[in-house]
């Protein structure tokens, strides 16, 4: 039967909503009642039919909606797509990986056929039915990466390995968490990640890095971030602060629920075969408080995790504005009882 | 000398003389003196395969110290922009070995070894220095226009008027720090502007 994906903006009217299915299946990152970064990597390994990580590659309701967003960011702004001229080759091995794992995961959805290098590839959502030579970019419409990636949900940063580092050389990024791809391609790991309080001097990045270089083909592994946004927008750049900025000054204690989004990053790290990069797909989940609280476990927990919240991530998250309105609001679905283990709902 | 801050900040050196024949110095106003500094410790004859471009300060100072260490070739370039063509020629005919020594502002050893990394020099073989302003180059995130010359705290972008928190996050490739709009949230906050960067 497949998915039905839902009509919905993540802009100017703001229509983005969750199925009752789907905020069940939110992927909720805090699985204790407080928060502190960890090195929270775990085998990407597929997880319990319904949730988030019945495949590999999650497509939902919300695919083709977040595809016509990414292309109207990319007309507005061409620079959140980028790739250095060595990284042809390892955009080939995200396309094929992408179209892999799609075609796998929702048959019904997506085809991959291949005879050699001759490749059909049919995207039924979005109604695509294209035929082309695997490695010739003249045979697409777009170079391998940004082809596969208007396809596929989430932002995707290509990383290349050498000198024992990480270098974040190519991406698709229109869904991020204020970081700015066109500034940071072509850094490495600790560069584009200087701005982060708290963690270098916890040595997180030092382990984080150790473990990603050793990734191996076939073995990929995850871990969840997150932050809050204020309406359902996926387009939370540093480009365009100044005009989602105001957003954060329009919280009050009556629309806490329908304005106030957590918003949770799947990434996941795949080792790519031919080129021996490391693909970093940031898929993003957003869903809105009112939702999330229909979960009372959920509720009770993110209301001491924000209320708990040391001072530097609150303000790193940009949630210094309107914490207390938004812990005032939570406080009063917190009955002090406690909560059971684990992040799912009860 | 400015303070480490964040990882991405560039960390400057001293210049020493590196083994070699052929030595092409960048300086602009008092990165003269990282020079002539570091002559003191050259082996005899090391200025005669080397090249000094110097873009000088208004006052025209420090030329003559230069052309006392008898370079192979001194090159005197009235701004950054100017000297662009040149380098890049320099750096397409560069052989193998030749070694590269950056002193003067941030904007100026920024900006060289954006030149430099093009022509595919690795960065951690260019030997950087330090001297005088403090000043940085900003790239502002939202319009991608740069300000050259930033001393204050917050900045005005010169091309789209934002104002913005000059943050110490640095990209080698653009050669500028990032400038983040310091009051999107509410634009009627207007911090004070301090002289940050002199």
């Amino acid at each position: 039967m497949g998915i039905t994906f839902r009509k919905e903006t993540f802009r100017d009217d703001f229509t983005f909503k969750n199925s009752p299915e789907h905020i069940r299946r939110f992927p909720f990152p805090f699985n204790e009642d407080a928060y502190m970064y960890a090195v929270n990597i775990e085998p990407h390994v597929v997880g319990p039919k319904g949730s988030v990580l019945e495949n590999l590659i999650d497509v939902d309701e919300h695919y083709v909606a977040e595809m016509q967003d990414r292309a109207l960011v990319l007309a507005e702004d061409p620079l959140r797509c980028q790739s250095l001229p060595h990284m042809t080759l390892a955009g080939w091995d995200l396309l094929e990986l992408l179209m892999e794992q799609q075609a796998l995961g929702y048959p019904e959805h997506f085809t991959l056929e291949r005879d050699g290098d001759r490749w059909h590839w049919i995207n039924r959502p979005l109604g695509i039915d294209d035929t082309f030579t695997f490695g010739d970019t003249s045979t697409l419409p777009y170079g391998p990466m940004e082809y596969i990636t208007r396809q596929s949900q989430g932002d995707f940063c290509i990383l290349d390995q050498r000198d024992g580092n990480l270098w974040m050389d190519a991406g698709m990024v229109t869904t991020q968490a204020d970081w700015s791809l066109d500034f940071d391609i072509g850094m490495n790991f600790f560069e584009w990640h200087a701005p982060v309080p708290l963690a270098h001097e916890k040595g997180i990045f030092v382990r984080a890095l150790k473990f990603l270089t050793n990734i191996q083909q076939g073995k990929p592994a995850r871990r969840l971030n997150w932050t809050m946004t204020i309406n359902p927008r996926l387009d939370t750049s540093p480009e365009n602060y100044h005009k989602w900025g105001p957003d954060r000054a329009t919280v009050t204690p009556e629309n806490v629920g329908d304005k106030v989004h957590l918003r949770v990053e799947l990434q996941s790290f795949w080792r790519l075969p031919r080129s021996n990069g490391i693909v970093f797909p940031i898929r993003c989940y957003l869903i809105k408080m009112d939702e999330l609280v229909t979960q009372p476990k959920w509720a009770r927990r993110l209301h001491r995790v924000i209320r708990d919240l040391p001072e530097e991530l609150a303000t790193y998250k940009g949630l210094t504005r309107y914490r207390p309105t938004l812990v005032e609001w939570l406080s009063k679905l917190d009955d002090g009882s406690a909560t059971s283990p684990g992040f799912g709902p009860d | 000398m400015a303070a480490k801050t964040i990882i991405s900040r560039p960390i400057y050196g001293t210049l020493s003389p590196q083994p070699g024949k052929h030595h092409l110095f960048i300086a602009d106003a008092e990165g003269a003196l990282a020079i002539t500094d570091m002559a003191g410790k050259a082996p005899s004859g090391f200025f005669d395969g080397a090249e000094i471009v110097f873009i000088p300060s208004p006052e025209s100072k420090h030329i003559a110290a230069l052309e006392a260490l008898k370079p192979m070739q001194l090159h005197v370039a009235p701004s950054f922009a100017s000297l662009l063509p040149r380098l890049k020629q320099t750096l397409t005919n560069a052989h193998m070995g030749l070694r590269v020594y950056l002193a003067g502002t941030e904007g100026l050893i920024g900006q060289a070894m954006q030149v430099a990394l093009e022509a595919g020099i690795d960065h951690t073989s260019i030997e950087t220095e330090h001297r005088g302003s403090l000043a940085r180059r900003m790239q502002c995130v939202h319009c991608k226009g740069i300000t050259e010359n930033v001393t204050t705290q917050p900045a005005t972008c010169s091309h789209c008027g934002l104002l913005l928190l000059v943050r110490d996050h640095y990209s080698r490739r653009l050669a500028a720090f990032q400038g983040v709009c310091i009051n999107a949230e509410d634009r009627s906050e207007i911090p004070p502007i301090e002289e940050a960067f002199p």
